[in-house]
């Protein structure tokens, strides 16, 4: 397979970046790690006249934890990046936990986290955790940089709320209240496959009480689930098994899985019990055995 | 030749727009004039007729197309020619010397990891991108390091066996 014709500009800049976007008006697209925009110009899902080319701007690599405990990850961080991320490992529980699970290792080496968010999918891990996070997507286009919360960014299958002439240059993870804990699990059926099912938790704790839930789900649903209402249930509480299974329930009840070659309806929506269990169960244990 | 994978020309028409780009291939630098559109695999396997990097599922599953892109692993068709402008492409032909196997390339067959060998170029550049980094590593973490590549025949076992293999002889060259 090969893509249609495109013209390819490789700008080194941000703002030249966004200029050519500008030019193009809405028949451009940018080009991160392309791990899934290649694969879709081959299918020809997608046919741009015009591909910018992002990963020869200077200064997009990076990912932070900044004084204030939120955590930074700029346009061009690699999957990898993160999974081998002693800064991740030690701050952020649910990125960690996800980093790995993201397609196969050699994907890893290549895919953005921004570009993953972006691009949407339902089945997509990054764009649950980033909802479980309460994050956010800095956006930049011709009149400057706005920030977009994650709940409001993903607003459909494979759709964001970035403008035609936008690129997304950074994620932001809000400082938790407290001490940051989470979890992420998923159910596929070999590496690299898309999720079955996925869950990813995030809890802000203050002592053995729960400040703030984040919980949201892949792969149950036309597009990423944010159960963060669900998941309210547990705030001001403690991670009891009676809590943590009225949370599951209700967190499974938000999921809205279809029956396809990967399962029926009812086994998806047992997975994600099971998993919402199974990642407070986990961060309930380990709280004990810190205590 | 033709074939699926010849339609995007390594030298397009003159009404086409092209860029020239410089890539590094296995330590040469190669000098071509691509269309954006070409894909790294393509650009190897025609324009350079280095035909050891293979293309499998062309949807970038089974990573027989792997090559080392500045040290890392990649799959090369999900990767444009033009972004290697400038960049290392490290790919199977560039394994072995004049006169010897690569110790992964010797590992394979002293542990007969493959049958009829159309993943074994992206397996063993999989395992050099581990290797390089970890000369010892643990048969998990060679099974995480080779998850993205696929192998239809040999059930992994004498794969895995074949990288602990190499890890080891590089072991004891490096000491």
């Amino acid at each position: 397979m090969y893509p249609s014709r495109f013209g390819y500009e490789s700008p080194k800049s941000v703002a030249e970046a966004v200029a050519l976007l500008d030019q193009f008006g809405g028949e451009a697209k940018v080009l991160a790690g392309g791990q899934s925009l290649v694969p879709m110009l081959k299918l020809r899902f997608a046919a741009p006249e015009m591909l910018i080319d992002i990963n020869n701007i200077e200064g997009l690599q990076y990912h932070r934890v900044d004084p204030d405990g939120s955590i930074h990850i700029g346009a061009l961080c690699r999957h990898e990046d993160l999974e081998f991320s002693d800064v991740i490992a030690k701050n952020q529980p649910t990125i960690a936990a996800a980093a790995h699970l993201v397609a196969d290792p050699i994907v890893r080496t290549r895919g953005t986290f921004v570009g993953s968010i972006c691009h949407a999918d339902p089945q997509g891990d990054w764009a649950a955790a980033m909802i479980a996070l309460d994050g956010r997507i800095v956006a930049q286009g011709p009149k400057g940089k706005r920030e977009i919360a994650m709940k409001n960014f993903v607003s459909g299958p494979f759709q964001n709320a970035l403008a035609f002439n936008e690129i997304a240059v950074e994620a932001i993870i809000p400082a938790p209240k407290g001490v940051a804990r989470g979890g992420y699990l998923k159910l596929e059926r070999r590496v690299g496959d898309f999720a079955t099912a996925s869950v990813a938790v995030s809890l802000d704790m203050v002592g053995d009480t729960i400040a703030r839930a984040g919980i949201a789900l892949a792969g149950v649903g036309g597009h990423t689930i944010d159960a963060t209402d669900a998941a309210s249930v547990l705030v001001g509480k403690k991670l009891t098994a009676e809590n943590i299974a009225a949370a599951a329930q209700a967190v499974a009840a938000a999921a809205d899985p279809r029956t396809d070659h990967r399962g029926s309806s009812d086994y998806k929506r047992h997975i994600v019990q099971t998993f919402v269990s199974r990642i407070l169960t986990g961060i309930a244990n380990s709280s004990q055995k810190a205590a | 030749m033709t074939s699926l994978y010849d339609e995007v020309a390594p030298t397009p028409p003159s009404d086409v727009p092209t860029r020239r780009i410089t890539v590094s291939v296995n330590g040469e630098p190669r000098t071509l004039d691509v269309e954006p559109r070409l894909l790294l695999a393509h650009m190897l396997r025609q324009g350079l007729k280095l035909t050891g990097t293979h293309t499998g599922c062309d949807t970038t599953n089974c990573g027989a197309c792997t090559v080392l892109f500045d040290g890392r692993p990649i799959k090369s068709c999900t990767m444009l020619a033009v972004q290697a402008d400038g960049h290392e492409v490290e790919t199977v032909e560039g394994l072995a010397s004049a006169s010897e196997l690569h110790p992964i390339q010797e590992g394979f067959k002293q542990e007969h990891g493959l049958h009829c060998g159309f993943c074994t170029p992206g397996m063993m550049l999989a395992a050099k991108a581990l290797l390089d980094k970890n000369n010892n590593p643990t048969e998990d973490e060679v099974r995480w390091a080779l998850s993205g590549n696929l192998c239809r025949c040999t059930g992994y076992q004498n794969i895995v066996k074949s990288v602990l293999w190499a890890a080891e002889k590089m072991r004891a060259e490096s000491n």
